[in-house]
């Protein structure tokens, strides 16, 4: 094994590369959930974005209606999520598991023309004096665009859920929902807009993947993405800043194992491979063991069918 | 806009017509979705539906129906006592792959010796491979109170890197000239699982299957453990009160379900697929929970069901040969199916009535 090729700037800089698109599905899972809406779906949504991003990039030449069809796609997809579960009354989890398996296929239905073909290339940032600086310009200053974006998005949350009347109401309705709508708020309509802001999010996590981080198609190419941005919902009991930590930390992980993978440790590829989901069990457990009783932080309406009577 | 009202009982004429009503529905929807790829939906839909049944190759694609609905039924069985208590193994394709490699295992440990004992071996080593994989979300969920829709799916991609790593390592056959994957079990006798009567497709996982159908129908309706388990599923509350273990329940129920996908798994590698490799699992796991909620989680109607969906695989399977549509377009007509039966299931608890005629009761 030569563990000194492992560059640890490299490593650090395809740290925030490769957390990116499960902090993007992350996000946008923690909103649909602080809503009191489990959406199970997240592995669907991100895989049908990536591919739906990935043909309008291809088809225009250009990133950036890939991301904003990937984004369109993902709340498409979470629409007959919502359509089914707020309306229709259906139970979430059976629901969110349709969803995945509904999004498994169909985008491997519209993925076939796509394999094997080189997306167009996406700008990165470049900031004369930042970027160029030893160390901490490829580390911090040189990533894609979409990068900055998702770190954004996780301030902007943030931001929406704590200080604004809009956030606090959302919340209200993820609290609890009967209270809520005697109150007057339309509890459906705000979780319809929830839900397909965290379709959105998976979308646009799922076409970073095919866009920037891979960048190509492959079936089934998320292989649990969407799985492991619900478990760091948990894992950052609703948090938006826990939830940047978590992705950050598994982006290291799964950073860490691939550079082991071709630094040739001896330990065989598929223990490295497995690896992430292992942390991933063991973070669940952990947490769960340290919040035992206190209910985990989560909303208290979460999961719940909402049926107003009156 | 008309409004739902909650049913005082639930419809019993809905919840047995929801599961037609879907299937009808999804008809539809996916023949449109095949127009907008540009290939004939009636063609489609025929070629999905009626050839395996009654095309000219239909004695074959029948039998393949068993094949693939034997272990559809039997996963779908062990799920459906879970999902109706409210326990949700989703990783029933990490047991599979995790019986199959025991079972496997232990088959290939004995080869080549001859004995009736063999294939007895096997398949409790398949079970066991089952339900130690389940037992680690189950017991998570006891201790810890961990997630187990979470832990359990991340397992299948534990099992499926395990599975990567036995096909190239210490199962790998050793005169496969250094081809990933093991000694091909259906041509070693005492390990294999043909079909019992030559050409049906029906092994000893079919035999499973029928046996596991009566039993989970025995269970649920004449035994003190299916009352619990139905009991805990409505009312939480009730079961708790009258003297239900919730933990014993997500044991018990974790446990049949992986004992029953590890046992598909050790039939579905000692028979039809005949050796271990890296992609010998095709997603019966997955399709498996589709199959449980079409079947109402009913042990009889999990049997329609696995039939139906079997139908499906096999006539996707000819649509991808014949139509050249992708092998995955078939999950997407499951997906849709699972959508729209989820979505009629609405008129099971509620009904229609026009809305603002209704007047308070004072």
């Amino acid at each position: 094994m030569d563990l000194s090729a492992i560059d640890p700037v490299l490593l650090l800089a395809s740290l925030m590369i490769s957390a990116t698109p499960i902090l993007l599905a992350a996000i946008g899972e923690m909103v649909v959930e602080k809503a009191g809406v489990l959406n199970l779906g997240v592995e669907g949504m991100m895989i049908t974005g990536a591919i739906c991003g990935f043909a309008i990039a291809v088809e225009s030449g250009s990133p950036f209606p890939g991301l904003a069809a990937a984004a369109l796609a993902g709340a498409g997809l979470s629409l007959i999520f919502a359509f089914l579960t707020q309306v229709l009354l259906s139970n979430q989890v059976a629901t969110g598991l349709a969803l995945t398996l509904f999004g498994l296929g169909l985008s491997a239905l519209i993925g076939k023309p796509y394999a094997g073909v080189k997306p167009p290339p996406s700008p990165r940032l470049d900031i004369p004096f930042l970027s160029d600086m030893p160390v901490l310009g490829p580390i911090l200053f040189r990533h894609d665009l979409m990068v900055y974006g998702s770190l954004a998005l996780v301030v902007g949350v943030w931001a929406f859920l704590k200080y604004s009347r809009a956030g606090l109401i959302l919340r209200a309705v993820g609290e609890n929902h009967d209270a809520a709508h005697a109150l007057g708020y339309r509890v459906v309509r705000i979780r319809f807009l929830a839900i397909m802001f965290g379709g959105a999010c998976a979308g646009l996590g799922g076409a970073f993947l095919s866009l920037i981080r891979v960048p190509q198609w492959t079936e089934g190419m998320t292989a649990g993405a969407g799985w492991i941005a619900l478990a760091l919902v948990v894992f950052a009991s609703w948090r938006p800043w826990r939830v940047l930590l978590g992705a950050y930390l598994f982006g290291g992980i799964t950073v860490l194992q691939l550079n082991l993978q071709a630094a040739g440790l001896a330990i065989p590829v598929e223990y490295l491979s497995m690896s992430p989901y292992i942390v991933t069990i063991l973070v669940l457990v952990y947490i769960s063991a340290r919040k035992r009783g206190s209910s985990l932080d989560a909303p208290a309406s979460l999961g719940r069918v909402f049926h107003a009577t009156h | 806009m008309p409004i739902l009202e909650k049913r005082p009982v639930p419809s019993r004429f809905w919840a047995r017509g929801t599961p037609v009503l879907a299937v009808l529905m999804t008809m539809i929807a996916g023949g449109a979705l095949f127009a907008l790829l540009g290939k004939d939906p009636v063609e489609a839909i025929r070629t999905i539906f009626w050839d395996p049944l009654f095309s000219e190759f239909g004695f074959y694609y029948r039998s393949q129906i068993l094949v693939k609905a034997g272990p559809l039924i039997l996963i779908a069985i062990g799920l459906s006592l879970g999902f109706r208590a409210g326990i949700w193994n989703i990783g029933a394709e990490g047991q599979y792959i995790m019986g199959a490699i025991l079972g496997g295992a232990v088959g290939l440990a004995f080869y080549p010796a001859e004995g009736w004992h063999v294939f007895p071996l096997m398949i409790v080593a398949g079970a066991l491979g089952g339900v130690l994989w389940a037992m680690i979300p189950a017991l998570l969920r006891i201790r810890f109170g961990t997630n187990e829709i979470l832990v359990s799916l991340m397992l299948v991609y534990v099992a499926e890197n395990i599975l990567r790593s036995v096909s190239f390592g210490i199962l790998k056959n050793p005169q496969g000239f250094g081809f990933p994957g093991s000694r091909n079990l259906s041509e070693y006798p005492a390990a294999a699982n043909p079909d019992l009567i030559e050409g049906t497709g029906f092994h000893w996982g079919g035999v499973a299957a029928v046996l596991m159908v009566l039993l989970a129908w025995g269970l649920l309706s004449r035994h003190m453990l299916g009352y619990q388990i139905r009991l805990s599923g409505q009312a939480p509350r009730a079961a708790h009160f009258g003297g239900v273990n919730p933990d014993r329940l997500v044991l018990v129920c974790m446990g049949i379900s992986g004992a029953l996908a590890g046992l598909a798994g050790l039939f579905e590698v000692a028979g039809p697929a005949g050796q271990l490799s890296p992609d010998f699992n095709v997603g019966y796991g997955f399709t498996a929970i589709i199959v449980a909620f079409l079947g109402r989680l009913h042990p009889l109607g999990i049997v329609l069901a696995g039939l139906l969906l079997g139908l499906t695989e096999v006539g996707g399977a000819i649509a991808q040969q014949n139509l050249g549509l992708p092998a995955a377009s078939i999950k997407a007509f499951q997906g849709m199916l699972l959508f729209f039966l989820l979505a009629m299931d609405v008129f099971t608890d509620y009904r229609l009535r026009p809305g603002g005629s209704r007047k308070e009761a004072a």
